[in-house]
């Protein structure tokens, strides 16, 4: 059982998707009980995953090999660290509480909406949980499709022009990401004579500054347009806001995650060169910092309430890439947990305005205005959301914001100095945000008899509570999860870090890959 | 030079002697039957197509068994070779398919005569000489024997306009072709005093590069190449002739005529022209990057869906011209992959078009797939998985061919080559999505009501199980693809 765990978890969505094809498609509830019932089974066999991890150890864990295209070397071969743990538990969750929020919102088409979903998450996990290249290839694009569909049949009105713009957008990344795969993937071939495209195996390859130079920059437009990072953030707004809720909880909770996990699997271990060179550090670093505050202005200024979540996204990933950029325990480590802090935090941020959306069919935020009157108990959450979002301590935000400017300053004071306005804007934009539409008197006569949470909405919302301050109050268990896989990762790009600062080394013995290293 | 009619000569050429004798045998019992039992014409058809592939299987087991790399048969003028082989399944496949998907077309077009079915009998007569050609003549005879076929099925539709302008337009075209292809062969006859392509290759390869008649003969003979492959600047009749032939035509035309030709223009490529292959790889590379740009922009705005398919098989040449620029192993694997890959999913897209044609519907306007997935959710999903692979999208087959193609244009350092060829993949997905959007989030017309028979159906399931098996399990499709390659590669 436990040598096939990840399997399981990874095709428990698709398996659930080939069943519900069967189904009739008139019997909705039928459907929507399935699907609930499938992603909650998802959740629980991904559940052990974080018992059974050993957190002593920074190798990839419950691996599964098996031959799959043997003429290009292609295996099917998947494991987890720590880093990839995390997110395989966020997505998990993430999913089945957003299958669990679209039981009212989606009417229409119910039958292919949760066969899509379904689909996407299995997409969602084997990019996670891929250690072979192509197979992380083929993930990546499968879980395109679903989301076209999941935006362009059941969002808002200008659904069909974001749906397509989104689909551009990542295939015009990913195929350049795919040159630098091919390119990595022949350039192991002149080295050893064989073709693979496992992850361990192309870590023993020596490669060439000019090469590493070219294919980061190739993974680089790929990650940086999933992330987003500015200027390649443009689909990002129109994506969320036409989204269904539920898309829009897996696109900001889920998908972008995959562009930052790129770069923290692939661009960083397998480019370590090019990855602590000047150019790049600061080339990404302004880039992060340029998003963070941009997204927290324009934020600022934004008069429909899922636009406004949308484009704080920007704002908090530019965090998590400036955690990356500082190649250190802190930043990287902080990074990976601001990921799932947005994806919480977010992710509570789309519901809430879905919740809204729901009763009002309106996301202006001059609709609304002292709902705190009639929905205590939505507001007291809605607080809840958005101070984590902002980063007060006690709350998770806090915690990996914190973090990634401690390993920020280390590097730069200055690039510190201009991340923290963004926490001061993210402040600002919330606090407003929440002043306007909670406070004061109902000035809107419709939203005077507005319906409080129902119980499928507490639901939903206080796991993600329950999470929110776990990881605000005690967060240790995180990062014992991410120490050991984080260390290897900095040691891979600077091996002496820890010794030079007189740290405690994680890693103490030599990491076998990068000791390994054969002269071509 | 020895004369005689021997054993091995029939052993060879005997694929061709089932095609030839069917197509013939059709003609005659096309007389006995009424009108109304056109459709037994239809099983004729697939039997020969059967005893076809029997022989052909034969041929693949006897140089395997033997251990043999090539049989050859009338004093050098065909060599059956894994080339030929694998080639020539892949236009038994799209002969089988077009047969299946032709009766119920031409019931509604009311034009169901027997002839149809021995001209597609008879263009793979051509198509087999054309894979398996190697010498001047009988190549050029393949050629002719394919696009006489060819000519005549485009213009079926006696009473259509469209159909006749179409056929009159790729005959004057393919003739215009003809010439300078048989231009470019008189002087490589010239060069070699011989037409078996070996001892020409040896000839070309014995004299200057920059000889200016060996360029002339070059240049002659790859325009003409390039016109059959509907490869820019050469591609003009391409999208007239598919948008006005019988749609099932079209669907063969693009899948197996052109597959035939780039089995001819590999031959050709591969062996006369491999010597001064620095001469041409520039110019072929040229040749593809303009096939893809003109192909992919100008499929962008089409609101025919035979016209716009017509734009993207263009690009497809191109993507497919690219792995002969490449011309190392994975390339030419990749070619053989494409090919293989290209005539499933575009049969399977152009088959979706032949499933809306009815009574007074022609089908052929992205608009008439309005909301397939309301009324007939099945068909919605084949043509979804169709056009990703056409996009070349995972874990769809077409991903596969592009794969080995964009491989071998890194391995041979081509890398400006390669980022125009994935740039481009972005820019189809638009045009491709723009029919999945029509499919999926447009509503159903009130009327359109989709009366397909069995045969359109099973040739959508062979075409949609193949796109994804290949796409999921390729193993057993590559071993074939590497056995297709000429000795030299493997």
């Amino acid at each position: 059982m436990q040598n096939y765990l990840l399997s399981i978890v990874l095709f428990t969505p698709l398996a659930g998707m080939i069943a519900l094809l069967f189904f009739p498609k008139e019997n909705k509830t039928l459907i929507k009980v399935w699907t609930n019932l499938v992603m909650f089974v998802g959740f629980l066999v991904s559940v052990p995953l974080w018992f059974y991890y050993d957190r002593s150890s920074a190798e990839f864990q419950l691996v599964e090999r098996a031959e799959w295209i043997p003429s290009i070397g292609a295996r099917y071969i998947i494991g987890i660290d720590g880093i990839s743990l995390l997110l395989v538990l966020l997505t998990t969750v993430i999913g089945f509480l957003s299958v669990l929020s679209s039981w009212s919102a989606i009417e229409d088409r119910v039958k292919e909406y949760y066969a899509f979903f379904l689909l996407l998450q299995t997409g969602m996990l084997g990019v996670f949980m891929s250690l072979d290249f192509f197979l992380f290839y083929v993930f990546w694009e499968v879980m395109l499709v679903p989301m076209y569909f999941i935006i362009g049949v059941w969002g808002g009105p200008r659904k069909l022009y974001a749906a397509i713009k989104f689909f551009l957008y990542t295939l015009f990344g990913s195929v350049l990401m795919l040159l630098g795969i091919l390119a990595l993937y022949f350039h192991y071939y002149t080295q050893f004579g064989t073709y693979t495209f496992e992850i361990a195996e192309l870590m023993r390859m020596s490669i060439p500054l000019s090469l590493q130079k070219w294919v980061f920059w190739g993974f680089f437009v790929g990650f940086a347009i999933k992330v987003p990072m500015f200027p390649f953030h443009t689909w990002l707004p129109d994506a969320h806001v036409e989204a269904p809720t539920a898309g829009s909880v897996i696109l900001a909770g889920v998908l972008l995650k995959m562009g930052t996990y790129g770069f923290v699997r692939f661009s960083l271990p397998l480019l370590p060169d090019a990855s602590k060179d000047s150019t790049t550090i600061q080339v990404i670093a302004w880039l992060s910092i340029i998003g963070i505050v941009y997204g927290a202005l324009v934020s600022l200024m934004q008069k429909d309430w899922k636009k406004l979540v949308a484009y704080s996204s920007v704002s908090h990933l530019g965090f998590c890439t400036l955690g990356i950029i500082a190649l250190n325990p802190n930043g990287l480590s902080g990074s990976i947990l601001q990921q799932i802090n947005h994806g919480i935090s977010t992710g509570m941020l789309f519901l809430i305005v879905g919740i809204a959306y729901e009763r009002r069919h309106t996301r202006e935020i001059s609709e609304y205005g002292g709902l705190s009157n009639v929905m205590p108990a939505y507001s007291v959450v809605f607080a809840i959301a958005m101070l984590s979002s902002a980063g007060l301590p006690l709350l998770n935000g806090f915690i990996g914001e914190f973090t990634i400017l401690q390993g920020a300053f280390e590097v730069s004071k200055t690039w510190a100095a201009f991340a923290v306005s963004g926490i001061v804007l993210g402040a600002a934009y919330l606090l407003w945000l929440y002043q306007r539409t909670m406070f004061g008197p109902i000035t809107n006569s419709k939203n005077e008899k507005l319906s409080d949470l129902n119980l499928r909405e507490w639901a939903y919302m206080l796991p993600l509570v329950v999470w929110a301050f776990w990881i605000g109050v005690y967060p240790k268990p995180y990062f014992e999860i991410l120490e050991k896989p984080v260390a290897k990762i900095v040691k891979r790009i600077q091996p002496d870090y820890y010794r030079a600062r007189g740290l405690r080394d994680p890693l103490p013995a030599p990491v076998p890959v990068a000791a390994a290293r054969p002269t071509p | 030079m020895n004369i005689e009619f021997t054993a091995t000569d029939f052993w060879v050429l005997k694929p061709a002697v089932m095609l030839c004798l069917f197509g013939c045998g059709i003609l005659l019992t096309d007389f006995l039957l009424e009108a109304r039992q056109k459709i037994w014409n239809a099983f004729t058809a697939l039997v020969g197509l059967a005893f076809t592939g029997y022989v052909l299987g034969q041929q693949a087991t006897y140089l395997r068994t033997e251990g043999r790399a090539e049989l050859v048969g009338l004093g050098g003028a065909v060599t059956i070779d894994g080339f030929g082989i694998f080639f020539n399944w892949v236009f038994l496949i799209a002969t089988a398919l077009a047969v299946i998907i032709s009766t119920r077309y031409l019931e509604i077009e009311q034009e169901h005569h027997g002839e149809y079915y021995s001209l597609l009998l008879f263009a793979q007569t051509g198509m087999f000489f054309l894979a398996t050609g190697t010498e001047l003549v009988t190549l050029f005879i393949g050629l002719e024997l394919m696009a006489l076929s060819f000519y005549v099925m485009v213009g079926f539709l006696r009473g259509d306009k469209r159909s006749n302008e179409a056929a009159i337009k790729y005959l004057l075209l393919g003739a215009f072709s003809s010439g300078m292809l048989a231009y470019g062969f008189s002087l490589l006859y010239g060069i070699a005093n011989s037409t078996r392509l070996p001892e020409i290759a040896a000839a070309v390869a014995a004299r200057d590069p920059r000889d200016p008649m060996v360029f002339l003969a070059l240049a002659t003979t790859s325009v003409g190449l390039f016109f059959k492959i509907a490869a820019a600047p050469f591609h003009m009749w391409a999208p007239d002739a598919y948008e006005g032939a019988p749609t099932t035509i079209t669907a063969y035309l693009s899948v197996a005529s052109k597959a035939a030709s780039f089995a001819f223009l590999l031959r050709i490529f591969q062996g006369p022209f491999e010597s001064v292959r620095p001469t041409w790889e520039p110019l072929v590379g040229a040749v593809a990057l303009l096939t893809m740009t003109i192909g992919n922009l100008a499929a962008l705005s089409q609101t025919n869906i035979k016209r716009l398919l017509a734009y993207s098989s263009i690009s497809h040449a191109g993507y497919i011209l690219l792995g002969l620029v490449s011309g190392n192993q994975t390339g030419m694997k990749g070619i053989a992959v494409y090919i293989l890959v290209y005539a499933f999913m575009n049969f399977g897209a152009f088959t979706m078009v032949v499933a809306m044609r009815n009574k007074n519907i022609i089908g052929d306007d992205i608009d008439d797939l309005s909301g397939l997935i309301f009324r007939r959710p099945i068909y919605a999903v084949s043509m979804l998985v169709f056009l990703l692979s056409l996009a070349g999208i995972p874990p769809t087959a077409g991903f596969l061919g592009k794969y080995y193609i964009f491989l071998s244009l890194i391995e041979t350092r081509h890398y400006y080559l390669a980022v125009f060829a994935v740039l481009y993949v972005a820019v189809a997905a638009y045009y491709y999505f723009r029919i999945v959007k029509v499919m999926f989030a447009s509503e159903a017309p009130e009327e359109g009501e989709i009366t397909d028979g069995m045969g359109i159906k099973l040739a959508l399931a062979v075409s949609a199980v193949f796109t994804l098996l290949i796409g999921l399990y390729p193993e057993p499709f590559l071993q074939l693809a590497q056995r297709s390659l000429f000795a030299a590669l493997r």
